[in-house]
Formats: C-alpha cells, sequence, structure tokens
C-alpha cells in the first residue's frame, strides 16, 4: 500500500514538473511526458503513449489535463489520476493568477498600452500559423471541406451559438461515415 | 445567477465541448466571454500573447485568468475564488470522461460512433477558428468599426505592417515567444513616434 502512495505523489511531482515547464501546452506535453514516464519511471509503454495521444484526440477538453488523468489513472488508479491532473493544473493556475495581478496594475500605462497595440496583430499572425497547421492536420474529402465551409460561415456570418454548430457537425460526420459505410459494404 | 456558479457551469459547457487541443477552445470561449461581458475582445487577445509566454495549455490560462478577472469584482479572495471556479470547470469534464474511457478503452476505440463523429468535429474546429479570427481581425485593424477614416489612420498601417512581418515570421518557424516580443517593441516604438 505503501508504495502506490508514493507512486501517487511522484505522479503529482511529473505532473508538476510537466505543468510547469511545457510552453503552448497540448503536444508540447508528449515528449516530456514520454521522458519522464517512459523513459525513467518506466510506468507505461511508448505504445500506450500513442494510445493516449489517440484518445486525447477524439474526447472534449484540453491534451494536456487528458493525459494526465489518463497515465495517472493507468499507473495508480483513481486517485494517480486525480493528483496528476492537479500537478498539471497548478502551475498554471499560480503563474496566470499572479499574472492577472500584475495586468491589472498596469494596463492603463501607456507604454503597456502600445506594447498589446503592437502584440495584438503578432497575435493574430499566430492564429493564422495555427489555423493553416490545423487545416494540414485535418481530414481530407468532400465531407470535410463541407463542414469547413458550412461551419466558417454559419459562425462568421449568422448569430448561430458555436455549441450547435458544433453538435451539429459531429452528427454530420457520424451521418456521413455511417451512409459511406453502409455503401461500401454493398 | 451566482457570478462564481457562472463561472463554474460556463467553463465547464467549453470543457465538455472543445475536441482537439491548443485554440481549438478559442471560438466558444470568445463566444461565451463577449455574450457575458466578463471581458472585451481585445483583452482576450492581449491574453492569448500572456498564454503563448507561460508555461500550461491555453484551455487552463484563460480559464484562470477570466475567472480572476470576473472574480476581481469582489476584492483579492473574490479573483481566488472566481480562477478555481473557472479552471475547476474547465477541467472536470476531461477528467470524467477519460476515467470512463480508461476503464472501457477497447470498446471506446473502436467505436464507429466516436469515429463518425471525429469526421465532423476535425474540420468544424478548422472552420470555426477561421471565423473566430475574423473577428480578431476587426478588432486588430478597425477597433472602432469600419469608415473609410481608417485609411488615413496611421495606426491602421502600423498594423498591417507588424502583421505582415510577425506572419512571415510565424511561417518560418520562429518560436511564438520572440514574435510576440518584438511584436510589443514594435508596438511601443511606433506608439511613441506617432
Amino acid at each position: 500500500m505503501e508504495s502506490k502512495t508514493k507512486k501517487i505523489f511522484q505522479l503529482f511531482l511529473v505532473f508538476l514538473k510537466i505543468g510547469a515547464f511545457t510552453f503552448g501546452g497540448g503536444y508540447a506535453m508528449i515528449p516530456i511526458i514520454q521522458k519522464e514516464i517512459v523513459e525513467n519511471k518506466k510506468w507505461i509503454t511508448d505504445d500506450d503513449i500513442l494510445e493516449i495521444i489517440a484518445i486525447a484526440e477524439s474526447t472534449p477538453g484540453p491534451i494536456a489535463i487528458n493525459s494526465a488523468t489518463f497515465v495517472g489513472y493507468r499507473v495508480a488508479g483513481f486517485f494517480g489520476a486525480m493528483l496528476a491532473t492537479l500537478g498539471v493544473v497548478l502551475p498554471s493556475f499560480v503563474i496566470i493568477l499572479l499574472i492577472s495581478f500584475v495586468l491589472r496594475e498596469f494596463q492603463d500605462i501607456p507604454a503597456v498600452q502600445y506594447a498589446f497595440n503592437g502584440i495584438r496583430a503578432g497575435v493574430l499572425a499566430l492564429l493564422i500559423k495555427a489555423l493553416v497547421t490545423m487545416y494540414k492536420k485535418a481530414p481530407k474529402g468532400l465531407v470535410s471541406y463541407i463542414v469547413i465551409g458550412a461551419s466558417f460561415l454559419i459562425t462568421a456570418f449568422f448569430d448561430i451559438n458555436v455549441l450547435f454548430v458544433i453538435i451539429g457537425c459531429a452528427v454530420f460526420g457520424l451521418v456521413t461515415s455511417l451512409i459511406a459505410e453502409r455503401r461500401s459494404k454493398k | 445567477m451566482n457570478i462564481f456558479l457562472d463561472l463554474f457551469l460556463t467553463f465547464f459547457k467549453i470543457g465538455a465541448f472543445t475536441f482537439g487541443g491548443g485554440y481549438a477552445m478559442l471560438p466558444l470561449m470568445q463566444e461565451e466571454v463577449l455574450a457575458h461581458k466578463w471581458m472585451p475582445l481585445e483583452d482576450v487577445v492581449n491574453f492569448i500573447a500572456v498564454s503563448e509566454s507561460t508555461p500550461g495549455p491555453f484551455a487552463i490560462n484563460m480559464a484562470t485568468y477570466v475567472g480572476s478577472e470576473v472574480g476581481g469584482a469582489f476584492g483579492l479572495a473574490g479573483s481566488l475564488f472566481g480562477s478555481f471556479c473557472a479552471t475547476f470547470g474547465v477541467v472536470l469534464p476531461s477528467f470524467i470522461v477519460i476515467l470512463i474511457v480508461a476503464k472501457c478503452f477497447e470498446r471506446f476505440k473502436n467505436s464507429k460512433v466516436v469515429k463518425g463523429c471525429m469526421t465532423g468535429l476535425k474540420p468544424a474546429v478548422v472552420g470555426l477558428i477561421g471565423s473566430a479570427i475574423i473577428s480578431v481581425l476587426l478588432t486588430v485593424f478597425i477597433p472602432n468599426g469600419f469608415s473609410l477614416g481608417i485609411f488615413t489612420d496611421a495606426s491602421f498601417y502600423v498594423s498591417l505592417a507588424i502583421f505582415v512581418i510577425c506572419t512571415v515570421m510565424a511561417f518560418k518557424k520562429v518560436h511564438p515567444i520572440i514574435i510576440i516580443v518584438l511584436a510589443a517593441v514594435l508596438g511601443i516604438v511606433t506608439g511613441y513616434v506617432l
């Protein structure tokens, strides 16, 4: 029993480290998980990592949380999942909380406002880069292009809740893939 | 509704309906934050830069920040509790779903329903982010709404120049933090010159 408590504590520490040193989140975290959990601790294997990525991609929520919860559960059950998730969240939480206080103090200074005027143009560039990367990773084909076009046009020009668009696209994907499967069987 | 309960429920919804990492959360986050009038779009965009330059996932950073800003109306303790509610809310759906999936992994992995939904969800994220970017584009270039006057406004051309430089750097795979620092410096220099 003591070894399990120890494992849970170690999970917390490892994910604390992962949370504190990954910039940009998500996929940036995978190589660090691999090094810490697979190579150093030998808690899970490389194949498990691939499974985790596959799962994280098809479940809701940030990839960092998904992988922390999954690894924690695999290694030490429910409390492992809880402590690993807590560990990966805690550094962001503390750092951002402090930053929110600092921003509040300094945001009215002209130099800071000028800086953010420039930064917003820079962020726009980063978002466009991210969009192109995501487009390249998205599935190709007619269904995919219809969904991209429709979800873009509907949310850009009509006042329709994003939530409905997400649900609608999931249903559309499900229906078209079931139809495609039935056709290929005939 | 109680503001803290509202923070929790809203971020729970955001956490439950965002698939894929990184900016996949931006469209829903943007819609909810603006609909609640929690902060202007400008602040959201500013914060994307902060999030890129600090460790941790965008979703957690954003939840903590919005929670702290909204709860801040009730002082320091309000900030702390607000950020806790939002962050807990955004994390909880993933946590619950993964625990369930971990128990019946084989069935989940081979599920035709999950695979089918994903063929719609993956491209949807691209379209939704595209649409979110249009709003960001408008705040960057015409913050005060469109009029012919913007073409005689120097700040429009400054933003355009910074945007073009940063886009070229982003596609040349320069690190985001370097791009943000450069954009900040250019913003400060042009701000004092004009």
